[in-house]
């Protein structure tokens, strides 16, 4: 069943210099219940993608897009004030920094109440019962007493348990999740991970994972989107991306993790350059620079994605019949 | 990555549909060799260099009403600069026979209870109202990013201090200083300046000093500590240039307070002393025929009003230029 | 392997405390223990890794050894001379030996200056490399790094985080130093300029012979370029060991912990591991545990470790450990 179908979503900002065009036509798609990593570097188009689809951009920006069916309806037109509705009642979002997503000036009890009020109709009293619930289900002790508390009498992890305990308090359909433990340490990562990955399972709730940190993919997630200049240059299972990988990027950023074997180092193998500039995006693969086995078709026209099984595909022309020889040469 | 296990695959594919297979198939072969990795500009940077300042001054000049008034001020100051070479009549030129005409071919803005050319008194009430505007924001400039610069520089104890003797200064009202210096020093231009001089740099001085204190625990700081700068170079060499753009601003709005000021003082009978003229003292000379002769003090009120809007726009348009992120 | 390395920086009981004004008239303040009685040694052409959670003093030891900050207590030792107490002037000399990268590409740049103004800038200060010199050795600096002598003209903003990263690389290098302070020089980048830093940092070490302190808390990378480890806890060393001993044979809990808590970037091995979980936030450091820092998150906590604090001890091939477990 899926729950959210994408296609051909395309945003772009308007600046001074000009437009930049930061999501270039992307389709993709969440089933229910599953768990869905996106990675890419910054300014691949990873966040904007997902902010786009939530109608929470600035007013610079415009999107545009053939289909954005969630739960089976269609949102592609939805309003900014119909989409509020929806967030919190059928989406959850958790963002990166946990402190400036939570209101300084009330209590950490009245930021979780407030939507439990708006959205599921619940009386004052009801509403408390279900906060502690839920601050329990996110494992904050003594929530009683945390509920009179105010923001920065939290740590950041315990912050960051409150913002899913706000992101999952209506029972949303799917929880996006954008860069939830950048901003903690490996300790605190942890623990959030883990608490997450139960509650998927407890609540049945879709998972949509915006990350750089192939770690924490790997360990979350069971699909994989991969993203370069705003475009997926491959998506597939969490196995094919990390044992299968297809295009050149992905090559490239699963090796530039340290890899140990006996303890040998071994150098780092770096993709070189950086990534494109959206204000002038290039006219056929946006890798093509940085890519060690470009060919004269990719400056000039876009690759498009190939299906390699039913769940994997990438988009390189390296999988051209006419690129078979160096598809060869490189896969050895 | 061993197996090659992939399937050229069209219609099955998700994102390849039908017609596009086509277009594959279509591509020549040559367009299959292989790129030489030496013609590969991954390092190059596309868009066009454009410093701080040029980048300000591309948004300065798409806003209209900062332009106008840019293009007002260099207008007047032109004209008062220019003007009066070219008029027959001079500032304090009497003419008896011609007293209180109205605006006319010969007198545009007509003439005064002396018989003196108001247009002329009017271009040269300019020369020294821009004057002690610019040379009022200039001083200002100077001592105010000096007296915030070091003490938000050096923090501590020191600017405590500092900022104790502006928080006195403050509390004692401004005109108060002002006319008891005028009534000391004798009612010159210089003299205006000196006593506008005293406090006008508060506001300028607290900005510099805020600035500075957000700016010095900044990483660039700490580098050019570590490289071992001296604590003058880093102070302006990088914290007073990147506190440039709101320093601009608040001077921008400093010019039409003192040129306010000025005409302000003269207008009471302590600025500047006739036969010299300011915009002031012309609107402090035609009070007695305002029921008479309006238009006397017509001109020179308009000038003043539409150099204070002017330098508003131009004030509010670089704001906006200069720092975006305060533009709404 | 084992050739006799000489100390280039010896950091002996280095305190750093920083008063916290708490009262709303500043008379009474706490003290915060950022760094509290720290020793290591850092050998020629080595690296020495320091790693640990955010608030561990980590950044604050690198900062201090430049004396950005006023050590309060302990000594610090630079090729033989102690240079605790030397004033701005006398220091100066020093400042061309040691150089720092830091962690934010962003902040690390003078916005308002041009990618030549910025490299140029030790030699000015330094005033070495005069005229037509300065031009060049700025030149020379900056494709050294892999840039291009036109970008020279260009401001910070123009570049990409990685790019910028590099000319503060470029501009550390300026003055030939011999031992570099990299503060978190990566975890503001992206995983694959992560790559291209690291391998340039590695590349330049071999080739001037440079002594790195490489602050971070990837603990992946640091394994990866250091040759030493340290790792901090609450503003105390509990670690300490060659990059092979420390990761085949970890002896502190909040080391074990640290590293299983990583996730590690293969689905089949993340499955199958067993992660030892901490309970449990930091502590404050303005109010830190009694005894043993770690106490408090520690699966295998005594009494003896509320009462005393444990001090580092050899338990074998120079590798240290501070942990009441081990005795």
């Amino acid at each position: 069943m899926k729950l959210l179908q994408v296609e051909n979503l395309k945003t772009t900002f308007h600046i001074d210099a000009g437009q930049v065009q930061a999501v270039r036509g992307i389709s993709f798609h969440v089933e229910k219940g599953e768990s869905i990593g996106i990675v890419g570097e910054s300014g691949s188009g990873k966040s904007v993608s997902m902010l786009s689809l939530l109608k929470l951009l600035p007013d610079n920006a415009t999107l545009t897009a053939d289909n954005i069916l969630f739960d089976g309806a269609q949102m592609v037109n939805t309003s900014q004030k119909a989409m509020r509705k929806m967030l919190g009642r059928d989406i959850g979002m958790i963002f990166q920094d946990p402190m400036t997503s939570l209101n300084p000036l009330f209590t950490v009890g009245e930021q979780i109440i407030e939507p439990l009020r708006i959205h599921q109709k619940l009386s004052k009293e009801a509403a408390r019962q279900r906060a502690i619930e839920i601050l329990r289900m996110v494992e904050i002790p003594s929530p009683e007493k945390r509920l009179k508390q105010y923001p920065h009498e939290f740590s950041g992890g315990m912050r960051q348990r409150v913002m899913i305990a706000i992101a999952l308090s209506c029972s949303p359909k799917l929880l996006i999740a954008d860069e939830p433990t950048t901003a903690l340490d490996v300790t605190i990562q942890a623990q959030i991970l883990d608490l997450m990955r139960d509650l998927k399972d407890k609540l049945n709730v879709s998972i949509v994972m915006i990350t750089h940190d192939l770690g924490v993919i790997a360990n979350m997630c069971n699909r994989i989107i991969v993203m370069y200049g705003g475009t997926i240059v491959e998506q597939g299972t969490t196995r094919e991306i990390f044992y299968k990988p297809r295009h050149p990027y992905t090559w490239g950023l699963l090796r530039s993790i340290p890899q140990f074997t006996e303890g040998e180092k071994k150098k780092l193998i770096s993709i070189p350059g950086s990534p494109p500039d959206l204000l002038r995006p290039p006219a056929g693969c946006a890798f093509t620079s940085r890519c060690p086995y470009a060919m004269k078709v990719c400056e000039k026209q876009p690759p498009q994605s190939v299906a390699l099984s039913e769940t994997h595909q990438a988009a390189c022309w390296l999988m051209h019949p006419k690129a078979a020889n160096h598809m060869r040469e490189v896969i050895g | 990555m061993t197996n090659m296990n992939y399937a050229w695959k069209g219609s099955e594919g998700a994102n390849l549909r039908g017609d596009r297979e086509q277009e594959w198939a279509d591509i020549p072969d040559e367009d299959f060799a292989r790129l030489d990795a030496g013609t590969m500009q991954s390092e190059t940077i596309s868009r066009p260099s454009k410093s701080y300042w040029q980048d300000a001054w591309s948004r300065f000049r798409k806003d209209p009403l900062a332009m106008i008034g840019l293009c007002t001020i260099v207008v007047i100051a032109v004209a008062a600069i220019v003007g009066p070479l070219f008029s027959a009549y001079t500032y304090d030129g009497q003419d008896i026979a011609n007293q209180n005409q109205g605006p006319s071919a010969e007198h545009w803005f007509g003439t005064d209870k002396f018989g003196r050319d108001i247009f002329v008194r009017a271009l040269y009430g300019a020369q020294i109202s821009l004057t002690i505007g610019v040379a009022a924001a200039a001083i200002n400039l100077v001592i105010g990013v000096i007296y915030g610069g070091i003490s938000g520089y050096l923090g501590g104890k020191v600017d405590m201090v500092m900022m104790r003797i502006v928080d006195i200064m403050i509390g004692v009202p401004e005109l108060l200083y002002i006319i008891l210096l005028m009534m000391f020093l004798g009612n010159t231009i210089e003299s205006i300046l000196i006593a506008m001089s005293l406090t006008y740099w508060i506001g300028t001085a607290r900005m510099v000093r805020s600035q500075v204190i957000t700016l010095k625990h900044q990483e660039f700081v700490l580098a050019a500590r570590a490289t071992g700068s001296s604590n003058m170079r880093i102070l302006f060499k990088h914290l007073i240039p990147n506190s440039m753009g709101p320093i601009i601003v608040t001077v921008t709005f400093l010019v039409p307070s003192a040129i306010f000021t000025e005409a302000f003082l003269s207008f009471l009978g302590i600025g500047i002393q006739v036969p010299m003229a300011s915009w002031g003292t012309l609107v402090n000379d035609a009070i007695p025929t305002l029921f008479t002769q309006p238009y006397q003090m017509l001109f020179p009120a308009l000038a003043i009003s539409i150099t204070m809007f002017a330098l508003n726009f131009i004030g509010d348009g670089l704001r906006d230029a200069l720092d975006p992120r305060l533009k709404k | 392997m084992a050739k006799p390395a000489s100390a280039l920086v010896e950091v002996r009981n280095l305190k750093k405390h920083f008063e916290v004004q708490k009262s709303f008239l500043g008379r009474s303040s706490t003290l915060l223990k950022a760094v509290d009685d720290v020793s290591f040694t850092i050998f020629r052409g080595e690296t020495f890794g320091l790693v640990g959670e955010s608030g561990c003093g980590k950044s604050t030891i690198g900062r201090t050894l430049l004396k950005l900050y006023e050590p309060t207590a302990g000594e610090i030792i630079f090729d033989g001379q102690p240079i605790t107490r030397l004033t701005h002037k006398e220091m100066l000399p020093y400042r061309k030996k040691m150089q720092m990268i830091f962690q934010d590409p962003y902040a690390s740049l003078d916005p308002r200056m041009t990618i030549a103004q910025i490299i140029g800038d030790p030699l000015a200060v330094h005033n070495i490399y005069r005229g037509k010199d300065r031009v060049d050795r700025v030149k020379e600096l900056i494709e050294l790094v892999g840039l291009k002598a036109d970008h020279l003209n260009r401001y910070p903003h123009e570049f990409s985080g990685g790019q910028r990263q590099r000319i503060g690389i470029a501009r550390a290098l300026a003055v030939e130093p011999e031992f570099i302070i990299c503060d978190e020089p990566i975890s503001a980048l992206d995983v694959s300029i992560q790559a291209q830093v690291v391998n340039m940092l590695e590349e330049l070490q071999e080739r001037f012979g440079l002594t790195y302190l490489f602050v971070s808390h990837d603990l992946s990378m640091v394994r990866h370029i250091s040759h030493k480890v340290g790792v901090m806890y609450l503003g105390s060393l509990v670690e300490y060991a060659s990059v092979h001993d420390l990761y085949t044979n970890m002896q502190h809990p909040y080391t074990r912990a640290l590293l299983s808590a990583v996730p590690i970037a293969d689905p089949d091995t993340a499955e199958g591991s067993e992660r030892i979980h901490l309970q449990g936030d930091v502590p404050s450091p303005l109010n830190p545990p009694s005894g043993c820092a770690f106490r408090t998150r520690c699966p295998h906590a005594l009494h003896r470790c509320a009462e005393e604090k444990p001090a580092l001890k050899d338990s074998g091939n120079g590798h240290l450990v501070a942990c009441h477990l081990l005795d």
